[in-house]
């Protein structure tokens, strides 16, 4: 391989870290906003959480992506960048599977600690925040390191699309010397470490949230 | 936006065409999964290193890169390495073998569940070692894991329009296929997309009610 193709992989690889930060950042908050939301007392917003999880859970990423990319363009008169819709549809996606960890997470904490909360007083609001959020994200930080993986493994979705992360510049290399073993291997490669990477520093994470609870 | 119904109506033959094709590949691809999962958990379980470690290396490798290249290396590489197979059994063996990886740690867990008791029952009755796992271990161990295996399933269900970027013509690629001849793009990706939300939905429903039934 040549270091102009070389230099290909890397521009891929750097649009694939953006693309798998952005979208991990607008994954995380939806997840955070509608797991909460899950909790919530009122069934209206109980409903609408859900709802949003059941649909973003149901559907295929890579329907989600071509939505994005297709239909809502024509439907709303105006058209994302790529590199914004992929994030959109991958942030959307994987948050409805973090918003079940984070849902998950909450309803682990024991109950006791939310009845203490209500003995002293603090509002629904505080309780979530100051009781029982501190005591359950150590715990989430597991499940949301595989799910890290899946979205990291997602974003090669976008490469359908044209936009030119890893697994896309993978395919102009295979295009520009006609054989695909070698550069397929350094692709998948480049994925293996990128993940193992995200799982060690999810689990330094752990150890210095876990430190702070107990 | 204006929905067209009859572009609905239009799409439902090549629907229905990818609707076959998408179960087809996913009961093939959980076949596949499900035996090499087997096969993985077993080898994993060997007294011997040299068969551990590599089988470890290679289903983590495996389980933490994309599916969507993996399906590329298998398309494009094993015609060079002389193996030439249909987009659609390319596709079936990638997503098989993928979710095997996934499989065999649901499997991994059910063995483990299987109290210790039982283990040391089948050393006192004596029973081979070959009998001792077909007869008192993996009838325990399959029961209690048929529900996790069919939340991967599902999750492979939600994979498999990957498929079309290996020109396999699942849903998702009739919808592409129905919208570049058209020139409709909301009608097909919303159809499908809905399709996708009711088959995972009937499913997991489903699969409550076996997970119910085998798991008391």
């Amino acid at each position: 391989m040549t270091t102009g193709l070389w230099e290909l992989v890397l521009r891929g690889v750097w649009t694939t870290v953006q693309l798998l930060v952005l979208s991990a950042l607008l994954g995380a908050v939806v997840a955070f906003v509608a797991g909460v939301a899950r909790t919530h007392r009122r069934w209206p917003v109980r409903f609408l959480a859900g709802f949003y999880t059941e649909v973003f859970r149901g559907t295929s990423a890579l329907v989600m992506i071509f939505w994005v990319f297709f239909v809502l363009p024509p439907a709303f008169g105006w058209q994302l960048v790529p590199l914004w819709a992929g994030t959109l549809a991958l942030g959307l996606t994987y948050g409805a599977y973090g918003a079940e960890i984070v849902r998950g997470a909450l309803l682990a904490v024991d109950p006791a600690q939310n009845e203490g909360g209500i003995a002293l007083g603090f509002t629904p609001g505080q309780r979530t925040r100051k009781i029982l959020l501190p005591q359950a994200v150590p715990e989430m930080i597991p499940p949301f390191s595989n799910l890290l993986v899946e979205l990291l493994k997602g974003t090669a979705l976008v490469s359908v699309m044209g936009m030119g992360d890893l697994a896309f510049s993978g395919n102009l290399v295979r295009l520009a010397l006609q054989e695909s073993a070698e550069i397929y291997t350094y692709v998948l490669l480049i994925y293996f470490v990128m993940a193992f990477a995200l799982t060690r520093l999810m689990r330094g994470l752990e150890g210095r949230l876990k430190a702070g609870v107990r | 936006m204006n929905w067209d119904w009859d572009a609905v109506r239009d799409f439902m033959p090549l629907f229905l065409d990818g609707l076959a094709v998408t179960l087809q590949a996913l009961a093939l691809g959980s076949l596949i999964s499900f035996t090499l999962g087997l096969v993985w958990a077993l080898l994993m379980r060997t007294p011997t290193r040299w068969v551990r470690w590599p089988v470890g290396i290679v289903t983590e490798f495996v389980r933490d890169t994309p599916l969507l290249v993996q399906l590329f290396f298998l398309f494009y590489v094993l015609p060079e390495w002389g193996l030439t197979l249909s987009a659609m059994a390319t596709g079936v063996v990638a997503i098989g073998l993928h979710y095997s990886t996934y499989t065999m740690q649901v499997y991994r867990a059910g063995i483990e569940a299987v109290p210790a008791g039982q283990w040391e029952a089948a050393t006192a009755l004596n029973l081979p070692r070959a009998r001792t796992w077909r007869a008192v271990i993996l009838p325990q161990a399959v029961r209690r894991v048929v529900p996790a295996l069919g939340n991967y399933v599902i999750a492979m269900l939600k994979d498999t329009p990957m498929l079309m970027a290996i020109t396999v013509l699942e849903m998702l690629g009739r919808a592409r296929l129905f919208s570049q001849q058209h020139f409709q793009f909301t009608e097909p990706l919303t159809v499908i997309g809905v399709a996708f939300v009711v088959i995972s939905s009937l499913a997991s429903l489903l699969l409550r009610t076996l997970e119910r039934r085998l798991v008391r």
